[in-house]
């Protein structure tokens, strides 16, 4: 007889996530199911706003990463405008951005990864959590780890009004300029975000890349993915958050499209399953072929992992050599390596503390020109920016004056909703066999499969110092259960 | 030592911004553990829906809950949390108001899914799925928890103690209200704590002078002198008819206010109370001018309901 594994709930956004694992009548598991029970609508209801309110209305999408809304959705107001904002209204935008990087990262990181590395995947779960971390590596560290996330929820308040939901940036440009007294604040805590970013890859090494166990485990076929990575390039192909080109390369690392937010819709599309609500985008030229991996499958990931791999490197120095460290250790390009993913994050937060500093350094940075008047007729307009979650996508399109009229956001994590499927399958196939004690430790290995994703459903699970919680029931044909194991 | 505190903490429809919220007290949520515990918060702590139905009833001290109501499952957890809770606090605007995510209370769910599965652009859909409540696979049926059609507050839902405004609140605020719990010298039952009494325009830092409206403008077209009240250069704000304690911030960098705070104190209805706040000030008594003036405020429901759409529904 056949057993389900339920896990339910992993908690989310809305309410709940539900994982379905069945297993054949020896054990083995012949499938895994990924849930998101939760809709709330954002693109019915803001039909009928004025379009320069939507910047201020679908930040509420993620209070976690709300900046990445934001700013999603001013690019794509200037575009429904045909408006080029002045430079520095754009160096300002990205200058807060590289402050909310810095602030999503270090919450995921610290405050979730850490854990399962720094005090290790089958540790005693009361050990395995933000306090683990700190009684491991220190009260200094963790005191350091909450000042230099708050930093940067200053410099996005000085910046955006707010750092949960800033109000900052119109058609056009941005509604206020940054003094010399800001400016000076924001290098300062940039110059300090940057040591701090060398220190988090520091650790990583020593804690992770020096024990064999963990290297083999990064390296594992459960924990690996092979499907097409997708991220935001600059001019050079180099990786930007802010502005650029949207790459996607493809499993053997060749570059199969490039393309401009305007052109989204010829390159990504969106399948649409009963049992969740969250849909599933994928390449359209290649079209959804399932839940499968492969070249000739259209599922692709938007990571820190695939905008390392859809990239030839990194705009700044220090990033630039930890990019190459990565290669070189891992074995050459792409990576397949979902849990490598972490380590990419890392990179990206140095990356994003050292853009952060030459952008304050940027004679331009306190300009008064931070604002053009739009005078084209509104229309249609698409905004794309990189999300620490994957790529972020916004779509309006407005009437003569500027009321919406059609909404449409290709969110994040949503890209990342079929690969997270296959890799929770593929880490419950390699973990969970016939004759297997499905322990707790084994249970949150499943865990670390989809955690790597940093999964964002609606995007403010990673910001809280601990872990995700879940119950397995081990159910009959009856769905009486037999067994129950907590990870708690 | 005193005994230390329970206290739990649950989201619903909502952002996860009111949980940020509480993590940028910084250093002090080390405070707050050494006073409290956190018997559940299911995002930072291993408690589940189970443990908290193990608990006595009003064995957690302070229960909060952000977010509206929009599913079954929300209205349960608001259910047994009120049961467990002595005190229960409606924590951010969504749980007290409805927030932003009610605006889809100006639609229904049938016209949602319509959108979403069906006519957004980027849907591959030919065979019109849409998600089900139970869906049958080769290895067994899975289940999804069903939307409610309407988004509510949570005190349509439950009895609610006390409102924490903001969206999200303001870390200070969240700050002074942990003091004032840890006191124990709590206001009366259905007060509103973390906010002031007085209207932002007390707290904001820009001149007023008399105010006379002749024209109402958007933010792209307009130029600010940056110094005279928002309202009186034509930007629609709400900070007249909006509770204060936000700390302006919205202002601070040139913004006017869409209501976060919610209503004052004397006011029943928010969107009511703004719009008389702004005809009052325009600057005609031609009817037919007036007309012309309040016609350029192109989405009277978007600005004046943001932030309360269920909160003016009649009360049953």
């Amino acid at each position: 007889m056949g057993k389900r594994y339920t896990i339910d709930p992993i908690t989310r956004l809305e309410g709940h996530g539900k994982i379905e694992i069945f297993t054949d009548d020896e054990g083995n598991v012949i499938n895994a199911y990924f849930q998101v029970p939760q809709l709330r609508g954002f693109e019915k209801f803001c039909q009928g706003r004025p379009v320069e309110e939507l910047p201020r209305i679908v930040p509420r999408i993620c209070g976690v990463c709300p900046e990445a809304h934001h700013l999603a959705s001013a690019k794509a107001v200037d575009a429904v405008y045909k408006v080029d904002p002045p430079s520095p209204a754009k160096k300002l935008r990205e200058l807060m951005y590289m402050a909310h990087y810095v602030h999503s990262h270090i919450a995921h990181f610290y405050a979730l990864a850490a854990a399962d590395f720094v005090v290790g995947p089958q540790a005693p779960v009361a050990e395995r959590n933000i306090l683990g971390v700190v009684a491991k590596v220190g009260l200094e560290t963790g005191g350091e780890v909450i000042k230099q996330r708050s930093n940067a929820q200053k410099v996005q308040e000085i910046i955006g009004g707010k750092a949960t939901h800033p109000v900052c940036a119109i058609p056009g440009g941005m509604s206020k300029a940054l003094t010399e007294d800001e400016r000076q604040q924001i290098e300062k805590m940039g110059v300090s975000a940057v040591e701090f970013g060398l220190f988090g890859l520091d650790l990583f090494r020593k804690v992770v890349l020096e024990n064999s166990e963990y290297v083999d485990l990064i390296k594992s076929d459960m924990y690996s993915l092979n499907i097409h990575n997708m991220g935001l390039v600059d001019e050079n192909n180099k990786v930007n958050f802010y502005d650029g080109k949207v790459r996607v390369v493809d499993t053997n690392g060749k570059e199969l499209y490039k393309y401009s937010p305007e052109e989204y819709l010829d390159y990504v599309a969106e399948h649409t399953e009963p049992f969740s609500y969250l849909k599933y985008p994928f390449l359209k030229k290649i079209g959804w072929k399932g839940f499968v991996e492969g070249q000739e499958s259209g599922i692709y990931w938007a990571t820190p992992l695939s905008r390392l791999n859809a990239a030839d490197g990194m705009a700044t120095p220090k990033a630039q050599e930890a990019y190459e460290e990565f290669y070189q250790t891992l074995g050459g390009k792409p990576v397949k390596a979902t849990l490598a993913t972490h380590w990419a994050r890392l990179i990206e937060l140095l990356y994003a503390a050292e853009r952060w500093v030459e952008l304050a350094r940027d004679p331009e940075i306190t300009s008064k020109e931070v604002h053009k008047v739009p005078t084209e007729t509104p229309k249609e307009g698409v905004g794309i920016v990189e999300a620490p979650r994957g790529t972020l996508t916004h779509h309006y399109i407005t009437d003569e004056n500027g009321i919406v009229q059609k909404v449409n956001l290709i969110v994040g994590t949503t890209n990342n909703n079929a690969p997270i499927s296959l890799s929770i399958k593929k880490a419950a196939q390699g973990l969970i066999k016939k004759g297997t004690k499905v322990s707790e430790g084994i249970l949150n290995m499943v865990e670390m499969a989809f955690r790597a994703y940093d999964p964002c459903l609606s995007c403010a699970t990673h910001s809280i110092p601990g872990r995700i919680p879940l119950i397995i029931n081990l159910r009959d044909k009856n769905g009486n259960i037999l067994e129950t194991i907590r990870s708690d | 030592m005193a005994k230390k505190l329970k206290i739990a903490k649950y989201w619903a429809d909502c952002c996860g911004g009111c949980d940020v919220s509480l993590l940028d007290i910084d250093a002090k949520i080390l405070d707050v553990a050494k006073i409290a515990d956190i018997v559940y918060w299911p995002i930072a702590v291993d408690g589940k829906n189970k443990d908290l139905e193990a608990l006595k009833p009003g064995e957690i001290d302070v229960g909060f809950y952000n977010g509206a109501v929009h599913n079954s499952e929300q209205e349960h957890i608001a259910q047994i949390l009120r049961e467990k809770s002595k005190i229960l606090v409606a924590y951010g605007s969504c749980a007290w108001l409805g927030g932003i995510p009610s605006l889809i209370n100006f639609t229904d769910r049938e016209t949602l899914f319509e959108y979403v599965y069906h006519l957004a652009p980027s849907n591959d859909n030919p065979r019109g799925v849409e998600p089900q409540p139970r869906t049958k696979v080769p290895e067994g049926v899975l289940s999804l928890p069903v939307l409610y059609d309407k988004v509510k507050r949570l005190d349509e839902v439950v009895e609610v103690d006390y409102y924490l405004p903001g969206c999200p609140p303001h870390y200070e605020r969240v700050a002074e209200v942990i003091d004032v719990i840890v006191s124990g010298k709590l206001p009366p039952k259905g007060s509103v704590v973390g906010a002031k009494d007085k209207a932002l325009c007390e707290e904001c830092p820009r001149e007023r002078k008399e105010k006379r409206i002749k024209e109402f403008k958007r933010p792209q077209f307009f130029q600010d002198d940056g110094k005279t009240c928002l309202l009186e250069q034509g930007l629609v704000c709400l900070g007249p008819a909006t509770r204060g304690g936000c700390g302006a911030r919205c202002i601070n960098v040139n913004m006017p206010c869409r209501g976060c705070y919610g209503p004052l104190p004397e006011a029943i209805d928010q969107g009511a109370s703004a719009l008389s706040a702004i005809a009052s000030i325009i600057d005609s008594n031609d009817p037919e001018e007036i007309q012309k003036i309040i016609d350029q405020i192109i989405d009277p429901a978007g600005y004046f309901y943001r932030f309360g759409l269920p909160r003016q529904r009649v009360r049953t």
